[in-house]
């Protein structure tokens, strides 16, 4: 088997299983800050439904996190079963966060498992919710590091390479890269927003199946405001992250948005075909590619003419692009009037069709995110380090990566059918309404459980 | 003391750390799986999943800690083992993920207790030791072989190495007697006279063959490494002290007496074997291609992670105490009278 065959299948593995976990990763950074809210509004409002809402929450919580552990760990051991010349390199220059991601973990499972075997053994709910900051921080501190890995491959700096040497090595320079700021905020952001949304979609289902309790009702606005909130930010770091790219990475936003001339006052082009140079039926924005990339109408933007050929990332990530920024802006927009028609009591809210575009939500921000990452790694193409190195130099030289592929294939698989059935089963064996009631008999006297 | 040494020295306690743990995962599932197909099973389900459920994810961090601090320290090895263990290593990703999802699926989430999937939670606990042990084997060298400048793995060597096999076995044994003994101590805790007497009578009887098999890898190096062996016969002190904490440790569960000891000399049996069997490898990762010195990162990445590293241990350790005041000492959650369960 060649060396390119090796990188091209070490690539469909890699892509898997990142695609796999980015979805739990996700969930992961985001619920944490969900639960302590919601725990907080119901000790602060008094209201047991909030309190019964962060319980159910965590309960489910607990799934994908471990199966998140699971993904997590496969994909950290294949990075350097898959890349074992990138890893060589990225070890000397870029371990430090990834070492410092391992801490993360091990706060986050501590304190979840601490949090998740507590309940009610203190008399003090807030006692109990201060257990679950540590969970909140450790997730959204590992996302921060290896998000700094990646913006470390997207915009490498903190060394020198010299005659194929590595000199001046600065592990903080390498880890503070260009691409930091954007990417750290915007995945943090996205994660936060996904989750609300998520949550938000589950309680909708609740109510188009026909239950009436006002618990999914508090749960649904909680979760719309927030995905609200977060998804304002997503498109504020959103814009953001386009001006880094003009500046550091100008070939992946010109070939996310078919800029072929370097030209001034650039109209951004949404979806459509390519014909030659030429885009056929898209949706023309003008001036705004110029205001996405420097802010002004006028400025210049740097065309995939300027770059060598074989240095250009596949032009089909226009599609991931429009794809992110659609949902992006439909689920602002989307959540902007729920929030309004839900405070002007407007009837809209409650008609069918409304709930299940409320539904939708959750999925739409998870197929966001798969685009967004999908974007991000394959706009960097040909670079697995982004000027230094190529991903076919990158690339195992072993055999046998199409027999792993087919093995974790299935894994995966089963893994997310495992998670819906248990989660869908968990819930549907204890309904909020019997917990409920249980609940309240048990404050009366009665049996507990 | 070199960064060097620093280095090493830390992945290899981290090594340690999670061979304890993970034995202790390990064997509870299998004995687990083993009460459930001789219909005990409400021996000790209790008591496993009232430890082990709280505190996998840690366990699985400590694996984590020494890949990611290994590639860390020492970039060199992600080019030779990173090549040549893709199937070993993703065979034993394959067998955490089964764990893992048991945990997920059986015990947090819809309580699946179907009868398969116990057995494969408790076969996994076997399989793994056994697909994680070769490396040490390997390591020996013998096994990684170059072909023009790159290396790969012999499996024909491997599989027909007496060596490879010894080491297998011994961490089979070696996770089926610290398991035990560990839940000796445990469900005596816990007041579970049952359970106590099943896992007392586990540890003595996996007690032997773990000594015999550990003895047995000695002899089988002087064969296949006689310079790692030569280094091993000049630290036969410590093999002996070892040896003697390992003679506490049966005492002390034959005569039914102070279980929390017993626990404790066993660990220190195996800590001083860990270590001895470290230094003797010293200074070699991978016989004859990688030394800790060759294979070693750059200076300011070694300082910079070893500040990491004391820092992240000022935060580990007061949450790592919490955790097992809350889980392992605390009386009343041991004896399973309070569940606070989300
Ligand atoms: C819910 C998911 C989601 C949504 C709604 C958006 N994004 Fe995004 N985007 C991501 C999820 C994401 C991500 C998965 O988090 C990425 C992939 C890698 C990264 O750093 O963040 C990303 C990357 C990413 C990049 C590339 C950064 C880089 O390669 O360094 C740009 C330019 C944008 N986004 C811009 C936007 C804009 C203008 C949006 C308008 C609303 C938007 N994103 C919505
Ligand atoms: C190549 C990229 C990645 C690697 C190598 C990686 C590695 C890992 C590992 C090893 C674990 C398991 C930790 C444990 O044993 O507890 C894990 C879990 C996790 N990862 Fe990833 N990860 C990657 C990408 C990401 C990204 C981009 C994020 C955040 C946006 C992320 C967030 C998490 C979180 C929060 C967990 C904890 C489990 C959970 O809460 O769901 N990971 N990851
Ligand atoms: C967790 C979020 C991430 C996702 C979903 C993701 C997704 C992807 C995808 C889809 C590819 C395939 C690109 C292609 O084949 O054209 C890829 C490649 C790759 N990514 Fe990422 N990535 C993530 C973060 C990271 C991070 C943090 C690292 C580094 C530690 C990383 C390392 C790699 C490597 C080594 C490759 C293979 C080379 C390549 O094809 O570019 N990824 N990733």
């Amino acid at each position: 088997m060649g060396f390119e065959d090796t990188a091209l299948l070490s690539r469909i593995l890699t892509t898997m299983t990142l695609s796999f976990h980015i979805l739990y990763a996700t969930i992961g950074v985001g619920v944490p800050l969900m639960i302590l809210i919601a725990q907080w509004v119901g000790i602060k409002k008094k209201d047991d439904h909030y309190i019964l809402l962060a319980r159910r929450w965590a309960r489910g919580f607990v799934i994908t996190v471990a199966v998140g552990v699971v993904t997590g760990t496969a994909i950290g051991l294949q990075l350097s079963l898959l890349w074992p010349n990138f890893m060589q390199m990225a070890g000397n220059v870029i371990a430090l966060p990834l070492f410092m991601e391992v801490f993360a973990f091990f706060f986050e499972a501590i304190f979840l498992g601490i949090y998740l075997y507590t309940w009610d053994r203190f008399e003090d709910q807030r006692k109990h919710l201060l257990l679950l900051i540590p969970v909140a921080l450790g997730a959204a501190a590992s996302s921060v590091f290896i998000t700094m890995v990646n913006s470390f491959m997207n915009a490498p700096q903190g060394f020198d390479l010299v005659n194929g040497e590595l000199i001046n090595i600065s592990p903080l320079l390498a880890m503070l890269s260009p691409a930091v700021p954007t990417k750290v905020a915007h995945v943090m952001s996205t994660a936060f927003m996904t989750s609300a949304f998520v949550l938000a979609s589950i309680a909708a289902l609740r109510i188009v199946q026909g239950s009436t309790h006002v618990y999914h009702k508090k749960a649904l606005l909680m979760t719309m405001k927030l995905g609200f909130v977060f998804s304002i930010a997503t498109a504020l770091i959103g814009d953001f992250s386009g001006k880094y790219l003009a500046e550091y990475q100008p070939e992946k936003l010109a070939a996310a948005e078919w800029h072929f001339e370097t030209e001034d006052e650039a109209r951004l082009i949404l979806f459509g075909v390519l014909d030659g140079q030429e885009p056929k039926y898209a949706i023309e924005i003008p001036y705004a590619l110029s205001i996405l990339a420097h802010g002004v109408p006028s400025a210049e933007v740097t065309g995939l003419n300027e770059f060598p050929e074989d240095e250009i990332p596949p032009l089909w990530i226009h599609y991931l692009f429009d794809t992110m920024v659609s949902i992006g802006m439909w689920l602002a927009f989307f959540s902007f009037v729920y929030v309004v028609a839900a405070w002007r009591k407007w009837p809209i809210i409650t008609k069918k069709w409304f709930r299940w575009l409320t539904v939708a939500a959750g999925p739409l921000a998870l197929i966001a995110i798969e685009a967004g990452w999908w974007f991000t790694e394959v706009g960097r193409q040909p670079w697995i380090l982004r000027g230094y190195m190529k991903t076919s130099e990158a690339a195992t030289t072993s055999g046998q990566v199409d027999l792993m592929i087919i093995l974790f294939a299935g894994l995966y698989f089963i893994l997310g059918i495992g998670t819906i059935v248990v989660l869908s089963r968990m819930y549907k064996r204890n309904p909020v309404e019997k917990e409920l009631a249980q609940r309240q008999k048990a404050d009366k006297g009665g049996d507990p459980e | 003391m070199t960064l060097e040494i620093i280095g090493v020295s830390v992945l290899w306690l981290f090594l340690f750390l999670y061979v304890i743990v993970a034995s202790i995962d390990f064997g509870a599932g299998f004995f687990n799986a083993y009460s459930a197909f001789t219909d005990k099973q409400h021996i000790l389900t209790n008591i496993i999943q009232r430890y082990l459920s709280p505190v996998w994810e840690v366990t699985n961090v400590f694996f984590v800690f020494f890949f990611v601090g290994i590639i860390g320290f020492f970039p060199q090895t992600a080019f030779y083992y990173g090549t040549t263990l893709l199937v070993p290593a993703s065979l034993a990703l394959i067998l955490l993920a089964i764990r893992g999802s048991y945990y997920a699926f059986a015990t947090y989430g819809a309580k699946i207790n179907h009868r398969g999937y116990i057995y494969m939670y408790g076969l996994s606990g076997l399989l793994l030791p056994a697909s994680l042990s070769p490396v040490l084997a390997m390591s020996e060298g013998g096994f990684i072989k170059m072909k023009g400048d790159q290396p790969y793995l012999d499996y024909w060597a491997l599989f027909t190495s007496p060596l490879m096999w010894s080491i297998v076995v011994l961490s089979i044994t070696a996770v089926l007697y610290i398991s035990a003994v560990f839940l000796t101590w445990y469900a005596n805790k816990a007041g579970d006279v049952k359970a106590t007497d099943l896992m007392r009578k586990y540890a003595l009887v996996w007690a032997g063959p773990a000594i015999v098999t550990a003895t047995g890898i000695i002899f089988e190096l002087r064969g296949h490494n006689p310079e790692h062996y030569s280094r091993i016969l000049d630290l036969w002190w410590v093999f002996a002290i070892s040896f003697l904490l390992f003679i506490g440790t049966v005492y002390l569960i034959w005569k039914k007496k102070n279980y929390g000891l017993a626990f404790v000399l066993l660990v220190g049996q195996f800590f001083t074997a860990f270590f001895a069997y470290g230094v003797s490898h010293y200074p070699y990762l991978l016989y004859p291609y990688l030394t800790i010195y060759d294979s070693f990162t750059n200076e300011a990445m070694a300082i910079a992670l070893i500040i990491a590293f004391i820092a992240g241990l000022g935060l580990l350790l007061p949450s790592l105490y919490l955790l097992f005041r809350l889980f392992l000492f605390d009386k009343d959650y041991v004896k399973g009278k309070s569940d606070y369960h989300a």
